[in-house]
């Protein structure tokens, strides 16, 4: 091909590129790639069959990208999206700015009274709904059976870290790669330190006092800290500084971890005989405590919320009613079994006997969801909102730079105590730039 | 004696060629294979390689659930379209520094170089803005500008660099037998630099197939690239490794093929001038 057709094919197909298309009123809506996500995408059709003057755009991206990319976007009023899928750390921060539409005109058989009071409150500011929920989780102990049998052990409903590192201990058996815990250790604000700052809790720490004071150089953290370290280091897995939820989801599902503590959604991955090689000894409990009142267990909900600079708010306020409605899960159910109903939004759903029959993990699922309070997370009073975070602006980039100190430290590149002291002067350095404290 | 040496050292060096060349194929490979696994195979430890159940439902599923094509589409649209505006911009300024070059032509060179050493997050606020109150958010038009800004600086630098090879005498002597401007860059100038021209095309398409952050920030769902087809696939909770596999397949076989049939010219290019 010479140059010059070569030059005249790119023009052409630049030019027939460059056409835009017109559109009726089409909302565009960013969401993360997970399978109840997908599955909304599927059933979609459902809604804009009711709806015909309705188009639906999709965006999926992954968690980290899709974050960056509507923070970005609500923050400049691109007006790129109407309606975003954001979880519990984002909606009090930004309906706080005034850049969420408050829902107040949902349709009155959508029942706001029936959510579930925990993820309800996570997703209001001063009582008013600025997010609806999807679906929401806790995390909870994930466990072989047949290796706690194995052990002389019985778990208990509510097992505490004694019990927890005692099992963990029993359990390993590094000569045929079973390692008796399994738990994140990768760096970041929404890995290592959603653990951490849970279990945390449940130790009697926290990430500041009332005065906005970093609390890292606490006995309680270094408690934590050093609970953690050397239970990994007993019982866990080698090289689980860089393990992750899919790493240990990965490492569960092929035996090789007698107990895991993380998200609840993981519950129907490693039951699922298709993916999953002990898929039928899988038991489940409550997240561990010390004793003091505060599980070690978080809360999160991915919810859809609508940004103020939307064009097409009425729509978008359709949609999301469309999408978080008792009659949307419903029709999950019927196409693809009570099972698969997104989880962890609504009472109902828990008092429906045949998500009980089809859903073995339901009941823990809800416990663990009511046991966490976003409001009152600490056993100690605390400034903040979130479990297992901060919800203030400035968390995101405090809690990884703190999730790599502690990383570092289950690596064993730096102690304990370095990793808290590291911890504590750059939360320190970062809280007073910000102006928390002086 | 000697040829028996000469024979070892070439087996040596082959040997040597054929390692890193399948060091650095391995990662696509790997994801090939796994693109024909079942999500349990994916993650199976240890891995197996060839010997386990082909299977095509990962395809199956990303073509059902992704407008693989639309994706396509804007891949093409952005990347011809940036490499081909970026030259038409590049190949005069090239000349004028090329053949006519003043006190500060070096410095305008780096001064552009040192445009690309600036973190591109930097200015994504700005640029979103601009974006924002020019209607460009979501356009290929908008992504077709900005890559063109980002691969100017490597384009000049090529053709530049290209066009110094080619003696001044040889454009002196087009212009004693009359030529003007245009027929001494088109019929003279143009025809010498072709494989500079060519492998500095090539590389920028493939430069701008390639960028994940201004096509993913600076589109939503009409514009957006295959890079915004894989980043749908990866998931922090959940194992789609499979899917994302068979999705990236898909993403860089268009690219592979081109780079694969273009291999000659590409390396002459990059070598062009190079043994002189």
């Amino acid at each position: 091909m010479g140059i010059k057709k070569l030059f005249g094919a790119a023009c052409s197909l630049l030019a027939f590129g460059m056409v835009s298309s017109a559109s009726a009123e089409t909302l565009t809506i960013a969401t993360v790639n997970n399978g109840d996500m997908i599955r909304m995408q599927k059933l979609s059709e459902d809604f804009t069959a009711q709806n015909p003057g309705i188009d639906l755009d999709w965006v999926t991206l992954e968690e980290n990208v899709l974050r960056q990319r509507v923070t970005t976007d609500i923050a400049t009023k691109g007006g790129q999206y109407d309606v975003m899928t954001i979880g519990t750390y984002e909606v009090p921060i930004w309906a706080n700015k005034g850049w969420l539409v408050e829902l107040a005109d949902l349709p009155s058989d959508y029942d706001v009274d029936d959510l579930l009071p925990a993820i309800r409150g996570g997703l209001s500011v001063d009582g008013k709904l600025y997010a609806a929920p999807f679906y929401g989780e806790s995390s909870m102990v994930m466990y072989r059976k047949d290796l706690m049998e194995k052990a002389g052990l019985t778990m208990p409903e509510a097992p505490t870290w004694d019990f927890i590192a005692k099992a963990a201990k029993a359990m390993t058996d590094k000569d045929n790669e079973i390692y008796g815990i399994c738990l994140r250790g990768k760096a970041g604000w929404g890995e290592n330190m959603a653990f951490l700052s849970a279990t945390a809790n449940s130790f009697g720490a926290r990430w500041f006092d009332m005065d906005w004071k970093a609390q890292f150089d606490t006995p309680q953290w270094k408690e934590t800290l050093t609970f953690y370290v050397n239970l990994m280091n007993e019982a866990g897995p080698p090289g689980a500084s860089s393990n992750g939820f899919n790493e240990n989801l990965a490492l569960f599902q092929t035996g090789k971890c007698g107990m895991w503590i993380d998200a609840t959604v993981a519950a129907s991955f490693v039951t699922n005989p298709k993916d999953s090689t002990v898929a039928d000894q899988v038991g489940f409990a409550l997240a561990p405590d010390n004793g003091l009142g505060k599980r070690g267990n978080w809360l999160w909900a991915w919810s859809l919320g609508i940004p103020a600079g939307t064009q097409k708010a009425e729509a978008a306020q359709k949609f999301v009613a469309w999408a978080t409605s008792k009659s949307y899960l419903e029709m999950v159910a019927e196409k693809e079994g009570w099972a698969n109903v997104p989880p962890g939004t609504r009472k109902s759903l828990y008092a429906n006997p045949k998500y009980q029959a089809a859903a073995p993990f339901a009941q823990m699922t809800l416990e663990s969801i009511n046991a966490a309070d976003p409001n009152n997370p600490t056993v100690d009073p605390v400034p903040y909102v979130g479990v297992q975070f901060v919800a203030i602006p400035e968390f995101q980039g405090i809690g990884t730079a703190v999730g790599q100190q502690f990383s570092a430290a289950l690596a064993g590149t730096v102690t304990v105590d370095q990793a808290l002291q590291s911890a504590q002067q750059l939360t320190e350095r970062e809280m007073r730039k910000a102006g928390y404290v002086d | 004696m000697a040829r028996a040496v000469n024979n070892k050292r070439r087996a040596v060096v082959t040997l040597i060629a054929w390692a890193v060349g399948i060091a650095i194929f391995f990662p696509i490979l790997y994801t090939v294979l796994t693109s024909f696994k079942t999500e349990a195979e994916a993650v199976a430890s240890p891995p197996s390689f060839l010997f386990f159940d082909w299977t095509l439902e990962n395809y199956a599923e990303v073509q059902e659930r992704s407008n693989y094509f639309l994706h396509f589409l804007n891949s093409v649209v952005i990347s011809l379209g940036s490499t081909v505006l970026g030259l038409i911009i590049a190949v005069p300024a090239a000349w004028s520094m090329a053949f006519f070059p003043k006190k500060r032509t070096k410095d305008i060179l780096m001064w552009m170089l040192s445009t690309k050493m600036l973190p591109p997050v930097g200015v994504l606020v700005p640029i979103y803005l601009l974006f924002r109150d020019a209607s460009l958010l979501d356009t290929r038009t908008g992504l077709v500008i900005v890559l063109t800004m980002i691969n100017l600086p490597i384009i000049v630098w090529m053709i530049f660099t290209y066009f110094k090879e080619i003696p001044g005498e040889i454009l002196e002597a087009a212009r004693m037998d009359g030529a003007n401007l245009w027929d001494e860059v088109v019929y003279v100038l143009t025809p010498m630099a072709i494989p500079g021209i060519a492998s500095t095309l090539l590389l920028n398409i493939i430069l701008a197939w390639n960028e994940a952050f201004w096509t993913l920030n600076l589109t939503a769902a009409k514009a957006a690239p295959l890079t915004a087809f894989i980043a749908s696939y990866s998931s922090p909770e959940g194992l789609f490794y499979a899917k994302l596999s068979a999705a990236s397949t898909m993403a860089i076989a268009p690219i592979l093929i081109l780079g694969w049939f273009s291999q000659k010219q590409l390396v002459r290019g990059l070598t062009f001038g190079a043994v002189k």
